[in-house]
């Protein structure tokens, strides 16, 4: 099999509003970062891929837009997914796996600024039966919380594979994810009081307090993918993909047990997660409950250093934070912070839909 | 070279509005009919797990179903989450509880809203029964919310023939979204350029091409564009279409002509109604100006200037 890397990373400042700037004028100084970094320009790449979505810009086919950004005239090979980047980078790495391309960049982007995103997000739910009700997305995640506590209370606590699931437990990832967050320049929430105090401000949506939920924010990130020697030409180095894999779950949330995350655990098992530990791993857990959710159907223990970056917590980008979940993750192998990290993205409800990738650093 | 100034950015209210229209399968229909008639039904998979709401496949073994059975209006709260403050569209006007209900005779939840005084009347486990909306057409909402309920427990879900007189084959689902555009540094400064009864393009540092109207990229280099250059107004004629069908919402007579114009300076032709001439004299190189809507804050269309047409040679990279 051919081997593929995340050879660059680049991502915007995450903002709660960018209105001075069009997606494509946000997304074009991450395009060229990512780029710089390995001396490419846009012509020289052999294909492209990107994640965003048009109901939060409320305009069909928005993304046509940001296809300035890259070059698209002479024609470029391109594709686009409706989903978060981390989607559009597991079709690049197949493309690359194939042999059809040495070279790919992939970026996503997502403003949510001009829109209510909590709104805006109860039209991916089952249009039947759900959507009607106009569920927002805090209101879903609460559900999911709230399922955990209550099966925390009735659970043997300590046990291995076993998580403590209480209010304290949730301030406490906030707190550590937005602390983390200080070291990060990119972040748009930095910086969190100790959990006690946490545990002082009142309800958004019982369970969930306002730090147990991510930013709304405005975003865009970009990572350059390389094969072999390409990637080793590169790139001092590389973030080598050693295994990806995404599963979905069923749409209606009560035919799933919201506090597991089967496909998760599925994706990360076929992305050989679980073949050797890793030192680092970046989850997309928008929501403090989902961290928790997400430890134990990964297996990650207490000696794995989780989201250094913030993670979603500190920026939430709509389909961006994602693939910034795997440039993090990448980016920390680039410069020897990591040798086995494992990435996370996730997209719909409650977790419904989990994307895993292994990446590694070689000895140097 | 102009250095560009930074306007304020411009920004306008943008709603999109859309009425879904959906169809039933043979499923869903029996279910929304049924709620219509006060009765609730779900689906047994082979296993004889019992899906409410039901769905065509199961979505652990994708067997087809179509074994309906009829389940209790009462259930039990397997998750809550307590909503302070309700929003545009959902179930309730007042604080609510969303929970997830398996109703009596059920093996999974249905997702609706709890109408209950507070979040210390609300907890897993408690019981509690529909409320039915006082007008119903086959939908979720004939559902108006869950109550809570201290009755007896229903029993096993037993075989319906889901058969209805007048069953509801489709949904209309309206969906509102406000948002507030804003068209960013480039097309802003374009736009309030035109007010000004100036047009602006933007050259590309790598290729110096002058695009118009200006997004900020170049599309050929992939590089951002910054200065400014002032083009047109007058332009010529690239290639043109006549228009026969009458647009809803827009008064102007058919035929019309819509043409792609390169404004004197642009390496890129915008397009534009031609007007001041009859339809079928419009041509390739015709040199054209615009004429100012009402307002005066962008062009209404472009006229004739009365120059001898263009040499086709000075337009035809445009094309
Ligand atoms: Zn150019």
């Amino acid at each position: 099999m051919r081997e593929v890397a995340i050879v660059a990373f680049g991502q915007s400042d995450h903002r709660r509003d960018t209105a001075e700037t069009s997606e494509v004028e946000m997304l074009m100084p991450v395009l060229h970062q990512a780029l710089d970094a390995v001396g490419l320009r846009a012509g020289e790449i052999d294909f492209t891929c990107s994640g965003s979505c048009d109901y939060l810009a409320g305009r069909a086919f928005s993304f046509t837009m940001a296809l300035d950004g890259v070059g698209a005239w002479p024609p470029i090979s391109e594709s686009h997914v409706e989903m978060d980047g981390a989607w559009a980078l597991y079709e690049a790495w197949t493309r690359l796996l194939t042999g059809e391309a040495e070279t790919a960049l992939v970026y996503s982007y997502g403003k949510s600024s001009p829109g209510d995103l909590r709104e805006v997000l109860t039209r991916q739910l089952d249009p039947y039966y759900v959507a009607p009700l106009w569920p927002d997305s805090v209101s879903l995640a609460a559900l999911q919380a709230q399922a955990l506590l209550d099966a925390e209370v009735t659970r043997d606590r300590g046990g291995p594979g076993d998580i403590v699931a209480d209010e304290r437990a949730l301030a406490g990832v906030a707190a550590r994810s937005r602390t983390a967050a200080e070291g990060n320049p990119h972040a748009q929430l930095a910086g969190s009081p100790p959990p006690e105090t946490l545990l002082d401000e009142p309800y958004l949506v019982r369970p969930l307090r306002r730090h147990d939920c991510p930013p709304v924010g405005d975003g865009a990130a970009a990572v350059v993918l390389a094969a072999g020697d390409t990637a080793r030409r590169l790139c001092r180095r590389p973030a080598w993909i050693r295994g990806m894999d995404h599963r979905t779950e069923a749409h209606s949330l009560g035919v799933r047990d919201l506090t597991r995350s089967p496909s998760s655990r599925l994706a990360a098992e076929r992305a050989g997660a679980f073949e050797a530990p890793v030192d680092l791993a970046e989850l997309h857990a928008p929501f403090t409950s989902q961290e928790l959710i997400l430890r134990r159907e990964l297996r990650l223990g207490a000696d794995v250093r989780v989201n250094p970056s913030g993670g979603a917590l500190a920026a939430n980008p709509m389909m961006a934070a994602g693939l910034i979940r795997l440039g993090e993750a990448a980016a920390a192998i680039h410069r020897g912070a990591a040798d086995r990290a494992l990435a996370h993205a996730t997209s719909g409800p409650c977790l419904q839909q989990n994307l895993v990738a292994v990446l590694e650093g070689e000895a140097s | 070279m102009t250095p560009a100034p930074s306007p304020e950015v411009l920004q306008a209210p943008l709603v999109v509005e859309f009425p879904f229209t959906r169809s039933l399968g043979p499923v869903q229909s029996a279910f929304l009919t049924g709620l219509r008639e006060h009765t609730v039904l779900g689906v047994r998979t082979t296993d004889g797990r019992v899906l409410v709401p039901p769905v065509e496949y199961d979505p652990v073994t994708a067997d087809e179903l179509a074994d309906l059975v009829e389940v209790a209006p009462t259930g039990t709260v397997t998750t809550w989450a307590w909503n302070p403050s309700p929003r545009r569209g959902q179930p309730l006007g007042t604080p609510f509880a969303w929970v997830l209900v398996r109703l009596d005779g059920a093996d999974t939840a249905l997702l609706h809203a709890l109408d209950a005084p507070g979040p210390d009347a609300v907890r897993t486990g408690m019981r509690v029964r529909i409320r039915w909306a006082a007008e119903r057409e086959g939908a979720i909402t004939d559902i108006a919310c869950f109550e809570p309920y201290d009755g007896a427990e229903g029993g096993e879900a037993v075989p319906h023939r889901g058969a209805f007189t007048d069953p509801v084959s489709g949904i209309v689902a309206p969906a509102r979204l406000d948002y507030t555009y804003a068209p960013g540094r480039a097309q802003s400064r374009y736009l309030r350029a035109l007010a000004d009864h100036t047009t602006y393009g933007e050259r590309c540092p790598s290729c110096r091409k002058v695009y118009v109207p200006p997004r900020g990229a170049c599309p050929t280099c992939g590089v951002a564009t910054e200065e400014q250059v002032e083009v047109g107004p007058r332009g010529t004629v690239t290639t043109f279409c006549i228009v026969n069908i009458k647009a809803r919402n827009l008064d102007i007579e058919v035929p019309y002509v819509y043409a792609h114009i390169a404004l004197d300076g642009a390496d890129l032709a915008l397009h534009a109604r031609i007007g001041g001439i009859p339809y079928d004299e419009v041509r390739m190189g015709l040199r054209v100006e615009p004429v100012w809507s009402e307002d005066g804050r962008y062009p209404d269309h472009y006229r004739p200037t009365g120059e001898p047409d263009a040499d086709y040679d000075t337009y035809k990279e445009m094309l």
